[in-house]
């Protein structure tokens, strides 16, 4: 099969990968969306059942298509999801080419060759938009899980209807772990959730989202250059919340209330005994202070915009957890049939075969803007600012590449910089 | 040139965090030089009573030795018919967590910009030695808990400080080993 030829390869028709071809197209550079399975792929397959989005309905703008549906409060379902995502593919005439798996890009002269199962593809540049949850990361520990217990990450679980009755280990406390440790202790089953650092908010603060102060008060603006630690910066957890219709709170609070039993951090696994961390303490410790620090800013931020209107500043209760926390499962003997790896995923970057890929198998880049001329990254966490975690830092974030992109085209390097 | 604004009241911890966050930055593109191997050797006296010793250990990617031999002791109190010599060994790894922690909060108060005026912490190893001597196999042989209270005087609000002391324990190397499991190989000969 002859190859083809285009300008910009964008990889991954999500909604990273759509709104630069909104951008591209607005710029009147040629190009294409290769994208493995449908549009909105991982969202279609790679969620559970009840999950929504985090954030609300307002923010799930993308460039060229604002929310106009009728609860801008409420957060998304997942079919949801990918029907806003297969519109903004339609609104922004975007040339996806579905079914389209790229398994290589490597570096020609003047641009890069990209090999897929269904032919290759030469370009000037390329943009990975193909997702930040791709792989679950299951730490190396895994191996000590005795046969017999069933493991499973969140891109493989689906409801509580798929598991055993026997009970279920969740590691990790982020979103996704806070989630369906709630989900699954209401299904009747026993639940034991291990924490290490988390990050706990509340799902509304003085009556508003806490999404819009993290937007009014410039918290998700913040670049990524001005960040203290941009590399832990990027692989703090999600934070505790749920997108419900009643707007509910979800921490290791309400998750004791429904009989959760909170441990420490998953530290090893000896003879099928699963052995935690008692620094648990200190763990929701540090999650309720940094709690305090945003809503101290936000309260700082409504004082001095005058919007300190409703109601007053208040703080959620801390956390209590047990002052003996479990220090051992044996997991068989006290019938965890399942454990569920909450523990953070990584993007695949393995079809990549440019040296722009760290000894962690993470791309290098500034911004988005990695090492490689004309190759970019684009929709993962804390990519260019803190938006950038969230659908709606797409908008932005692809602006800012399409315009560093047209100037590497034009062959103009002082232009080629990333605005600011 | 560029001119700088000198601070009113410079902070001084006697911790130089700006060394320690270069060597941050520095040990993410060398890896293999964050890797150390601390070493302490012993040898045993009479009875309960041994003598351990510390100087050289191994990082960033070299031999290194302490600027002298540092010594230390463990023996048994007299109501366990020990010579008490020295501390006993659980002793001194409350000792151990208290330097590491009380470290860690002056770096992390440095880094801060906290100015400290005094750190005092007080240390309470709760141990059930049926453990150890075998009189109850329900007992574990070490401690069923520790518990430390600080006493902190800086110039900064009580959250502060409780953050302070909060981010010294998510950084400390001893709180880690004795909250965590760590293997621990053991051969002879």
């Amino acid at each position: 099969m002859a190859q083809k030829h285009t300008t910009t390869v964008v990889i991954g028709a999500g909604h990273s990968g759509l709104a630069m071809s909104y951008r591209l197209r607005e710029r009147g550079i040629d190009h294409v969306v290769l994208e493995r399975g449908q549009i909105a792929d991982s969202w279609r397959h790679g969620r559970w059942d009840s999950l929504r989005l985090l954030t609300p309905n307002w923010q799930a703008e993308l460039p060229g298509a604002r929310y106009s549906g009728t609860d801008p409060d409420g957060y998304l379902t997942m079919p949801e999801v990918v029907d806003h995502i297969v519109d903004y593919a339609r609104i922004a005439s975007a040339p996806v080419v579905s079914s389209t798996a790229v398994e290589r890009v490597s570096a020609i002269d003047g641009g890069y060759r990209v090999q897929t199962d269904a032919g290759e593809w030469h370009a000037k540049t390329v943009v990975a938009a193909t997702g930040a949850c791709t792989l679950p990361n299951i730490p190396a520990l895994a191996d000590g899980v005795p046969a017999g217990v069933r493991q499973l990450s969140p891109l493989d679980y689906r409801s509580p209807a798929m598991l055993d009755d026997g009970g279920v280990l969740v590691v990790g406390a982020s979103a996704s772990g806070v989630q369906l440790a709630e989900e699954i202790a209401l299904s009747g089953r026993r639940v034991v959730i291990s924490t290490g650092e988390h990050v706990r908010m509340p799902r509304t603060y003085r009556g508003h989202d806490i999404f819009w102060w993290m937007h009014h008060a410039g918290v998700l603006d913040e670049r990524y250059d001005e960040v203290d630690d941009i590399v832990r910066a990027r692989h703090v957890p999600s934070p505790q919340l749920i997108g419900s219709p009643e707007r509910r709170e979800l921490h290791l609070g309400t998750l004791q209330d429904h009989g959760v039993e909170v441990v420490g951090r998953l530290g090893m696994i000896r003879d099928g005994v699963a052995l935690f961390s008692g620094g648990l303490a200190n763990v929701t410790r540090l999650a309720d202070l940094k709690q305090e620090r945003l809503l101290d800013r936000f309260d700082e931020w409504a004082l001095q915009s005058g919007r300190a209107d409703g109601i007053p500043p208040h703080r959620p209760e801390p956390v209590t957890v047990p002052a003996q926390p479990r220090l051992k499962l044996d997991l068989v003997a006290e019938g965890i049939s399942t454990i569920i790896w909450a523990t953070g995923f990584t993007a695949d970057y393995s079809w990549l075969d440019v040296p722009v890929v760290d000894r962690k198998g993470r791309v290098v880049h500034d911004g988005g803007v990695t090492e490689a001329k004309g190759l970019y990254v684009l929709g993962t966490s804390l990519l260019r600012r803190r938006r950038s975690t969230y659908i709606n830092g797409a908008a932005q974030d692809s602006d800012d590449l399409a315009a560093h992109l047209d100037a590497t085209l034009a062959g103009d390097s002082r232009a080629a910089r990333v605005p600011a | 040139m560029t001119i700088t604004e000198t601070p009113a009241a410079e902070v001084d911890n006697g911790v130089n965090s700006d060394a320690l966050l270069a060597a941050r930055d520095q040990l993410r593109e060398a890896p293999e030089a964050a890797e150390f191997v601390w070493r302490a050797t012993s040898e045993w006296k009479s009875g309960t009573h041994s003598v351990q010793t510390i100087e050289h250990f191994d990082g960033l990617g070299t031999d290194q030795q302490h600027k002298s031999a540092y010594v230390l002791e463990g023996d048994h109190p007299a109501i366990f018919a020990g010579s008490d010599e020295a501390p006993t060994p659980v002793e001194t790894v409350l000792a151990a967590l208290a330097g590491c922690l009380t470290a860690g909060i002056a770096a992390v108060a440095q880094n801060r910009k906290i100015q400290l005026h005094s750190v005092t912490a007080t240390l309470e190893g709760k141990h059930n030695i049926l453990g150890i001597l075998g009189g109850d196999p329900d007992v574990r042989n070490g401690f069923n808990e520790i518990d430390v209270h600080f006493d902190v005087k800086a110039d900064a609000t009580e959250e502060e400080i409780a953050a302070l002391v909060a981010q010294s324990q998510k950084r400390s190397a001893v709180f880690d080993a004795l909250t965590n499991p760590t293997t621990v190989n053991v051969s002879v000969g």
